[in-house]
């Protein structure tokens, strides 16, 4: 019994054919498209559909509560659980809190910024159907591929096929799922 | 993504200003082109070369079995790091008295060598972060390895402190947590303590922003891997990493908010390290100019190391084509204006020390320059400040093994630095009857030189294991990344 295919994968030599095979590939329906490259290409995202990203708002989130959380922590270790006179200074010194809370601040945000990376794209992500595939060990050095999923409502194996060899694909390999 | 666009933009001038002009013709020629450009109108590699064959070189060393040269290093660094733990162990069992510190001098090597070491740390942030965010594309070539000597400077730098606490084993009363002590807190208001956190932070995000730029390269390295050990550890550590563009769209917004996140972080970093000492009444000590001056003096040497490890990579990685003369021209011209800055900052010293009328203060000053310490102080004075004037040349740019001496004397002069400020200014205090002098125990020399041996031993395991070029990243730069250039596969 031969496995339940995931999808289409071609290979092209470059990326800007790459590019504009992904824009065909979108004008002509397909909406369930990834590509892999070994680098990023620019106008990729944009030629596959792609929205960009809100990793920005978590980052922010993320360090106002780093920022907030370790001024509080300062306040209310030196000032309420604690109280103790030191240098003279007022309990709620905040000017001596300012290096602590900065560093909170950015501790926070950056490690938002590296979970929500994975989070969002579901790393790490031990297998993957396309690592499957005949020859993707290339995307990693100098192949550029465009994959169409199975579960595309437009998806044929041999018309799907077809549209992927005249975008100019050097080879169309079957994904097992 | 506007940021991106422009970047590509620019990368756009390069490629229709086109064919190199070869190494050596500089980055400045072929005034013609327009003022916007960056400085590299050459290619930023050397060689023509196809992505396949960028791959393949890249990974070379790891797939090669050690050379002689690679053992020999090792073999040195390896003993110093032995020599160093054997003092550091010496130093525990025994107590802090077995280093050369009085009453009056309670700071000397220890701290010197953690301010040296944070300070060499601060070049590889600023290559691989403010670099990135000034559009400075030929850092592609260096950034991986010299994010890779923050990570071990930071190390190094991180266990002088605690080897000085003389109890290693309460580090964690560093740390604010709950405790059976009342809760007593730690002291939030102590810029020691702030050093705690800058400098752990500062470990981690370095730590973070490596690794992610690892992860690609790591893919690739499990994609290439003959071995099935080699393959099961390099696709553990690249998270099943297979270029989906979804992925490459994230990382690259991740890359740029990390690298926005580590730009104002390395600048605190050493600005709180300085605050250890201008928060303190200490004449020579006490003074607003120290966070800039020390943010400088960082970079400085940080950029010394980075140049010293890059030259050796480069000869016994064969990796020439990869990091070119215009690279090390361009690093050469970053010493400068920051040698400049330094030298800027001593002179001002000097200045506010005359110009503030406090006779502690002037008196530091003269005594730094012609008391018992002024051997150390013009060797600071000749490596930092006369040194760096020699890269103005363009022959002194362009001849390696040249800078390779001189980045060896700004390390040694940025030492010098850090032994100055620190000793001058407590063997002299108010009172001169708490006057002393220091000289360093042969247990605190082999402390110094067990940080080197471990800072190398560590760099060497790193070109071993790890890819020390940014594979994905130099790809990019390329020109393929628009496709400029025709047939990118063979």
């Amino acid at each position: 019994m031969t496995p339940r295919p995931w999808g289409l994968l071609a290979r092209f030599d470059r990326p800007a054919e790459l590019v504009g095979a992904a824009e065909r590939a979108r004008e002509a329906g397909y909406r369930r498209l990834d590509a892999y490259s070994p680098f990023p290409i620019e106008g990729l995202s944009d030629a596959l559909g792609l929205r960009p990203t809100r990793l920005p708002l978590l980052v922010f989130a993320g360090g106002a509560v780093g920022g907030l959380a370790g001024f509080g922590l300062q306040v209310w270790a030196m000032a309420v659980d604690y109280p103790l006179v030191v240098d003279g200074k007022p309990f709620v010194s905040w000017p001596s809190f300012v290096p602590v809370t900065f560093e909170l601040t950015v501790l926070c945000a950056a490690l938002t910024t590296v979970l929500g990376l994975f989070a969002l794209s579901g790393l790490p992500r031990p297998h993957h159907p396309v690592f499957g595939a005949d020859g993707f060990e290339r995307a990693s050095r100098d192949g550029f591929f465009l994959a169409i999923e199975a579960a595309d409502p437009l998806f044929d194996a041999n018309e799907t096929r077809d549209l992927l060899t005249t975008l100019g694909a050097r080879e169309v390999a079957d994904v097992a799922e | 993504m506007a940021d991106r666009t422009e970047l590509y933009d620019r990368d756009e001038s390069f490629a229709v200003n086109g064919r190199p002009d070869r190494p050596g013709r500089g980055a400045h020629h072929g005034s013609g082109h327009g003022s916007h450009l960056a400085p590299f109108r050459v290619p930023f590699i050397d060689g023509d070369k196809t992505l396949a064959q960028v791959t393949d070189e890249v990974c070379a060393p790891l797939e090669r079995k050690s050379t002689l040269a690679w053992k020999a290093t090792f073999a040195v660094a390896f003993t110093a790091m032995a020599i160093g733990v054997a003092c550091v162990a010496y130093q525990i069992a025994t107590g802090i008295g077995t280093w050369g510190l009085n009453r009056t001098v309670g700071w000397a090597f220890d701290i010197t060598n953690f301010v040296f070491w944070i300070g060499i740390g601060h070049a590889g942030t600023l290559i691989s972060a403010i670099l990135f965010l000034f559009r400075q594309r030929w850092r592609t070539s260096i950034n991986r390895a010299a994010e890779a000597m923050t990570i071990f400077a930071v190390i190094c730098a991180g266990l002088f402190p605690i080897i000085h606490m003389g109890r290693p084993w309460l580090a964690y009363w560093m740390l604010p947590y709950p405790n059976s002590r009342g809760s007593l807190w730690v002291n939030f208001r102590s810029p020691l303590l702030w050093d705690v956190f800058a400098i752990s932070t500062y470990f981690l995000i370095s730590l973070v922003f490596w690794y992610l730029g690892l992860v690609p390269d790591l893919a690739t390295a499990r994609d290439r891997a003959k071995s099935p050990l080699r393959r099961r550890l390099y696709a553990i550590f690249s998270l099943g990493w297979n270029g989906s563009t979804r992925t490459w769209t994230r990382y690259e917004t991740v890359y740029l908010l990390l690298a926005g996140l580590a730009t104002p972080l390395v600048l605190s970093v050493h600005t709180i390290v300085s605050f250890d000492f201008a928060t303190s009444v200490i004449p020579g000590w006490h003074t607003t100019i120290f966070p800039p001056y020390f943010v400088a003096g960082a970079v400085f040497s940080g950029f010394a190391m980075v140049l010293t490890l890059m030259i050796i990579a480069r000869k016994t990685l064969r990796f020439e084509e990869y990091i070119t003369v215009r690279h090390i021209e361009a690093m050469c011209k970053i010493i400068i204006v920051t040698g400049g800055c330094v030298a800027l900052a001593y002179g001002t010293e000097f200045f506010t020390a005359w110009y503030s009328a406090n006779g502690y203060e002037r008196f530091v000053f003269l005594n730094r320059a012609m008391g018992p310490f002024k051997w150390a102080y013009w060797t600071m004075v000749g490596c930092n400040v006369l040194v760096p004037q020699l890269l103005w040349s363009k022959k002194v740019r362009t001849n390696v093994a040249l800078v390779f001496v001189l980045s060896l004397l700004i390390n040694v002069g940025m030492w010098f630095e850090r032994f100055v400020i620190i000793v001058t200014s407590l063997s002299r205090d108010y009172l001169p009857s708490s006057w002393s002098g220091y000289s360093p125990t042969l247990i605190e020399i082999g402390t110094l030189l067990g940080s080197f041996g471990l800072f190398f031993t560590l760099f060497l395991l790193f070109c071993r294991a790890l890819p020390v070029i940014a594979i994905g990243e130099v790809k990019g730069v390329l020109g393929y990344a628009r496709g400029a250039r025709k047939g990118a596969g063979q």
